[in-house]
């Protein structure tokens, strides 16, 4: 009798450590960070006192612990495109702009990305959106790296779409940017061949213009 | 580093004059105090409420918000101090902190509110003093631990299906969730049903019936009419088993399932049955027959997956096991004790009932208990003494831990109520963010009919009504840049169906050769739809009618479109909108990041952004707002 005593108390037992666990994660979770000073950051961007005061204030508020860690950038960026899922073009987008490559956006990073993407000059811009597509960061723009790009772009539309999308629309898209892009016919786009075709397409009409709206397509975070 | 220590060292060093006269060597020369420290007092505004403070005393704690340097974000030139848009009432318990050295948890305050406020101003938990430490833990422990139920329970088990699941996946679905589909609400109906039916079968077919003709025994009904009772039996067998091996089919991992409690019970409340088909009809083996007869009352126990308490009931005593153990164990060695003594007590008596330590066990118990069935009573003095100290014993023995486990009760019981509530929550929930969901689809799609072009009118809106329409209008403008890259547009769920369904009607076989139909994808629409589409627009306003045409290219121009060609028409748009596009500083940086929505689980809307700057370095500088929170989004 004792014997089966035992062991249903035992049973209860091995349920306590897991409980004690959760007091050593409640510790652990606190992590702050804190940006550069205002003058610093002022000399690094574009950005004035004012203006950087007021993006730290509304960064700070949502997130006080100076840090934003990919859930929380990917779950913000899908608010915005409510109808279909955002998630991937968010990854890629938190990939741009965490500098450090160590999974979370400082303070810093966000200023001096979206310092080079309102106030930057064109070759900036455009070297931050061949930095986007360009996923392994390897140099080259190849044709796996920008349909990964488009599907993912294309994902952001959700399944009620006017036409309704096939299959193949995305692969349609990324042949004809290649197309136009690619001017040796290496299969890869470089930094040079990019910036070029950009520029020469929009030869027509003023360069600021497209860079002002792709800047708030893509920024609008 | 403490406050004493500050305001005490020129008291102390004061106090060092009375060394001089026994010094052996010469005093070493006081430091230079290079920095001038004059100290300063600091205003810092929260939300209308000023508090001021010594320079010093918010440097004391360099590593936080407000005594490095991170607090001149917050500093408001024209006004000389550091404003801060937070909760005031809490601001004073941080405040405290910088003056006495210890943090302290006001008891009335939500634990994720202080705990945000905390993060806020870059203070680490840890140092709460001791005298509220304790409060905290507890408090934040059951936080976290209700938060994690409440997510498990919304992950569980009322989402939808996914849309590619197998049959078996939904037959297992059915078979946990029995409200999900009218099938299977029948089959749980019937189940339970027939659960019942076997159950009254086992217990009538015992009841003495009148016996057959010429006979003076009282027959039990189950020989009398054993026939009938042998096909209910059958009947409900035959359901049983089919029912188990559906469950084991459909369950996705077998050795699991073979298992769990609730299968280990269907299979012994079936097996009595087959193991008496295949038994022959022997003298000797009937005996054990009959007793696995009595196996078949276990097929009462299956009414747990049909009755919430009863399940209630058995986590209950799961949960308190130890508890359980205890009294069992304490019990025990009181059984054993009482007996051996009123056994030598008995001893001498002639006839006496305590014939050993054992038998004097069934006395213990039932005096132990209170039940005194009076079919052994000792009869020495010494025998009754000890006879009532035992039942006196056996009282406190019993009723020790008996709330222990009502507690537990109560404790598992309201937690069912709360998962209860949950589910019902959730419906409304979901249906408010469908309808919150569907008003932003519609209100996108209101704002291409209405062209969305009303630059000035949205000039003077932003004016009056302020923000909500000027972010609105962003948004929607966002969404439109991401339609001319795809080039496609967002429709909402009753447009779509209604494609889907001429689709299959009408164009099926002439767009068959696409791979997406095999996909379950539409196939793309039939330009008749698309011109039917473009008109209805260009009905709307007047002044869509010059976009309405452009729209109608940008669509017959899809099939050939290329990434620039959608840039171009985008930039196309802009300059019939024109946007402001000679203005390079129309520039909207929107920033939101949201609270996650775990913590806001009465929330009835989708967590909403937050839209702190809007830069403009252009003329109207009353468009400069700091920060705006949308619920409607």
């Amino acid at each position: 009798m004792g014997a089966v005593v035992g062991t249903l108390t035992l049973q209860t037992r091995q349920r306590r450590p897991s409980r004690d666990k959760l007091y050593d994660d409640l510790e652990l979770s606190v992590v702050c960070h804190r940006p550069e000073g205002l003058e610093q950051l002022e000399a690094q961007t574009n950005f004035s006192k004012k203006e950087l005061k007021v993006l730290y204030r509304g960064f700070k508020n949502e997130c006080p612990s100076g840090v934003v860690n990919e859930e929380t950038f990917k779950q913000i960026y899908s608010q915005f495109f409510p109808h279909g899922d955002a998630s991937t073009y968010a990854h890629y987008l938190f990939n741009s702009f965490d500098s450090s490559q160590n999974g979370s956006i400082k303070f810093e990073d966000f200023v001096t990305a979206l310092s080079i993407l309102l106030r930057g000059t064109t070759t900036e811009k455009l070297q931050w959106t061949f930095n986007l597509y360009d996923i392994n960061r390897d140099g080259y723009i190849n044709k796996e790296e920008m349909t990964d790009i488009v599907k993912a772009i294309y994902d952001m539309m959700g399944r009620f779409t006017y036409p309704a999308l096939k299959t193949d629309t995305f692969k349609q898209h990324v042949d004809a940017f290649f197309q136009k892009m690619d001017k040796n016919r290496d299969g890869v786009v470089t930094l040079d061949e990019f910036i070029l075709s950009c520029q020469e397409v929009y030869s027509t009409c003023s360069c600021s213009k497209w860079h002002t709206m792709h800047t708030i397509f893509v920024v609008c975070i | 580093m403490a406050a004493g220590v500050a305001t005490w060292l020129p008291f102390a060093r004061a106090a060092a004059v009375g060394w001089l006269p026994l010094a052996k060597k010469i005093m070493p020369k006081p430091p230079v105090d290079k920095k001038s420290r004059n100290d300063e007092i600091l205003f810092v505004n929260v939300s209308g409420l000023r508090f001021q403070t010594w320079k010093n005393t918010l440097d004391r704690y360099p590593d936080t918000l407000l005594g490095s340097s991170e607090k001149e974000f917050f500093y408001n030139e024209d006004t000389q101090e550091y404003f801060f848009d937070r909760d005031p009432e809490m601001f004073r318990h941080i405040l405290n902190f910088y003056r006495t050295g210890k943090l302290h948890y006001p008891r009335q305050e939500c634990i994720q509110a202080f705990d945000e406020e905390l993060a806020f101003y870059g203070i680490v938990p840890d140092i709460i003093g001791d005298c509220c430490m304790e409060e905290y833990r507890d408090r934040k422990k059951e936080n976290q631990e209700r938060l994690a139920e409440d997510t498990e329970a919304e992950m569980a088990t009322d989402t939808p299906l996914p849309p590619h699941s197998t049959h078996r996946e939904r037959l297992w679905r059915a078979f946990e969730n029995p409200h999900t589909s009218t099938m299977a609400l029948v089959f749980y109906y019937v189940t339970g049903f027939f659960i019942a039916v076997s159950v009254i079968a086992n217990v009538v077919e015992t009841v003495p019936c009148r016996p057959l003709k010429g006979s003076k025994k009282d027959l039990p009904c189950g020989e009398k009419y054993s026939l009938a009772f042998f096909c209910m039996d059958t009947a409900c067998v035959l359901i049983f088993t089919f029912e188990y091996l559906m469950r084991l089919f459909a369950a996705p991992s077998r050795c699991k399932f073979m298992r769990s409690v609730m299968s280990v019970i269907d299979v012994v409340a079936i097996m009595p049955y087959y193991i008496g088909l295949v038994m022959p009809e022997n003298e000797d083996v009937s005996g054990a027959f009959v007793t696995l007869r009595v196996f078949r009352v276990f097929r009462i126990f299956k009414f747990s997956r049909h009755s919430q308490g009863l399940r209630i009931l058995g986590y209950t005593l799961k949960s308190c096991a130890s508890e359980l153990g205890f009294l069992l164990f304490s019990l025990t060695m009181a059984i054993i004790i009482f007996a051996t003594v009123m056994f030598y007590a008995e001893k001498g008596t002639k006839g006496t009932n305590f014939t050993s330590i054992p038998a004097s066990f069934w006395y213990t118990i039932v005096t132990m208990t209170t039940l005194g069935y009076g079919d052994m009573v000792p009869n020495t003095i010494a025998g009754k003494i000890f006879g009532s100290i035992c039942s006196l014993s056996g009282v406190l023995v019993i009723a020790l831990p008996v709330p222990v486990i009502v507690s537990n009760f109560s404790r598992i019981y309201h937690q069912n109520q709360r998962a209860d509530k949950m589910r019902a929550q959730q419906k409304v929930r979901l249906a408010r963010i469908r309808l919150a969901k569907k008003g932003t689809t519609n209100a996108f799609l209101q704002y291409k009919e209405e062209g969305g072009f009303h630059v000035r009118l949205f000039h003077d809106a932003a004016l009056c009504t302020g923000f909500l329409l000027y972010i609105l209008y962003i948004h929607n403008h966002l969404l439109h840049c991401l339609e001319k890259t795809t080039n496609h547009e967002f429709t909402d769920e009753l447009t779509f169906s209604e494609m889907c369904m001429t689709e299959s009607v009408g164009y099926r076989t002439s767009r068959s050769t696409s791979i997406s139909s095999q996909q379950g994808e539409l196939t793309s629409c039939c330009p008749r739809r698309a011109k039917r589409r473009a008109i209805r627009l260009a009905n709307s306003t007047a002044s869509v009618s010059r976009d309405s045409v452009q729209e109608l290219d940008t669509l017959q121009v899809h099939k050939t479109s290329a990434g620039p060609q959608s840039r171009s028409s985008l930039n196309a748009r802009t300059e019939d909108l024109k946007l402001n596009c000679e203005d390079r500083d129309f520039t909207a940086a929107i920033i939101s990041i949201p609270t996650p929505p775990a913590n806001t689980p009465d929330d009835s809307l989708p967590p909403s952004p937050a839209i702190p700057g809007i830069l403009r370095n252009s003329r109207t500088s009353s468009y400069i707002h700091e920060t705006v929170k949308i619920s409607s989004l």
